[in-house]
């Protein structure tokens, strides 16, 4: 049984570290937690990264945030940007308002992460293409999807966390 | 041929993917080791083949989830699915309704539940407590802004205590993940 780390980001992004019955919770699912830290790592910080940079993974992470209204963790994620020294083009794909214009690869890696943040259920196999197209690897959609999929998760558990300690 | 399956079933359908699976046989040791390839288990599904394009999340994601849906204490393991299933209709991911109606069925041998739930979503006539976890998970799993503090309330009153309340949370969360592995990589599909 694994202690429970309270410098994970989803604890300290939902100031759950507190002492008190969530805090209490986290403690009997510690193992989960410490495991949530790791797929942070290995979606955001991976040793082989591919052909999807530890730049545009933390600014399409901003990116996703901000889609679903977190500008907490988007500031997360963009001092993480800083600390990468990501150039300007990378850093804008954290802006929801750019669509990665005048390179085809990044504009259909943030067209895709779009729909899928917000709307996976409209996600068709013209999406697919649409990357394959753009010269995306089959390696790299799968770590583009594993890349979303996390933040959809790692969003949902700090959204829950922080109603349940409105509520507690 | 194969038909590719848009309504919910509780009939687990095959599944097709949409990018390329790694071969075994060109497999790296730490593929092999993520998918658990031994001379005694050398059956893979295509699903983790495709996943394990991506290794290093493969291998820390698989013991995440068996952890979120199977570990002991907390939320019982049939509640877990119908969170798992509120997420997956939400998403309108055929194929992960399908496994997880299909345990919760086989949980509470009870078909009925996930009869109403496919038929009428969150409308869905369920008892207090089923239908507080049903449209927590659903509202989480549409925008995170959806599920409110009387939703949380409205768990509370149906009896859950943190521990549950939590593992409510990490399930419908994880099918947020799952969902958009399982509905964009690839489609549910029956041989004809």
């Amino acid at each position: 049984m694994s202690a429970l780390s309270p410098n994970d980001i989803v604890i300290t992004q939902a100031h759950a570290a507190d002492s008190g019955p969530v805090r209490d919770a986290l403690e009997g699912r510690a193992d989960i937690m410490a495991m949530t830290q790791a797929t942070h790592d290995a979606a955001l910080r991976p040793a082989d990264p591919g052909g999807i940079s530890h730049g545009e993974r933390a600014a399409l992470a901003a990116r996703i945030a901000r889609l679903n209204a977190d500008e907490d963790l988007a500031v997360h994620y963009l001092a993480r940007l800083e600390e990468i020294a990501a150039d300007e083009d990378v850093a804008a794909l954290a802006d929801p308002a750019r669509k990665g214009e005048g390179d085809a690869r990044r504009a259909a890696l943030v067209a895709y992460t779009d729909l899928v943040s917000t709307h996976p259920r409209d996600t068709t196999a013209a999406d697919i293409e649409t990357l394959k197209t753009a010269g995306v690897s089959d390696a790299d959609i799968v770590r583009l999807s594993e890349l979303n999929a996390f933040l959809a998760y790692q969003i949902r558990v700090i959204a829950g966390l922080k109603l349940m300690k409105a509520t507690a | 041929m194969s038909t590719i399956i848009h309504e919910f079933t509780t009939q687990i359908p095959s599944w097709r993917p949409r990018v390329r699976p790694i071969k075994l046989n060109e497999a790296t040791p730490e593929q092999l080791d993520a998918l658990k390839v031994t001379p005694s288990n050398t059956k893979v599904s295509d699903y983790v083949l495709v996943l394990a394009n991506d290794v290093e999340t493969l291998k820390v994601r698989t013991p995440l989830f068996n952890a979120i849906m199977y570990n002991r204490g907390g939320m019982g393991r049939a509640e877990r699915e119908l969170s798992a299933v509120g997420a997956s209709v939400v998403n309108r991911c055929v194929y992960c309704a399908a496994v997880h109606a299909s345990r919760y069925n086989q949980l509470t041998k009870d078909e009925e539940v996930m009869e109403r739930v496919f038929a009428d979503g969150e409308g869905a006539e369920l008892d207090e407590r089923q239908k507080a976890i049903f449209i927590f998970a659903a509202k989480l799993s549409r925008a995170p802004s959806e599920a409110t503090q009387d939703d949380m309330r409205a768990l509370r009153a149906a009896g859950l205590k943190d521990d549950e309340i939590l593992d409510l949370i990490l399930s419908a969360s994880l099918f947020g993940w799952a969902n958009r592995l399982m509905h964009t990589l690839g489609d549910p599909v029956i041989e004809d």
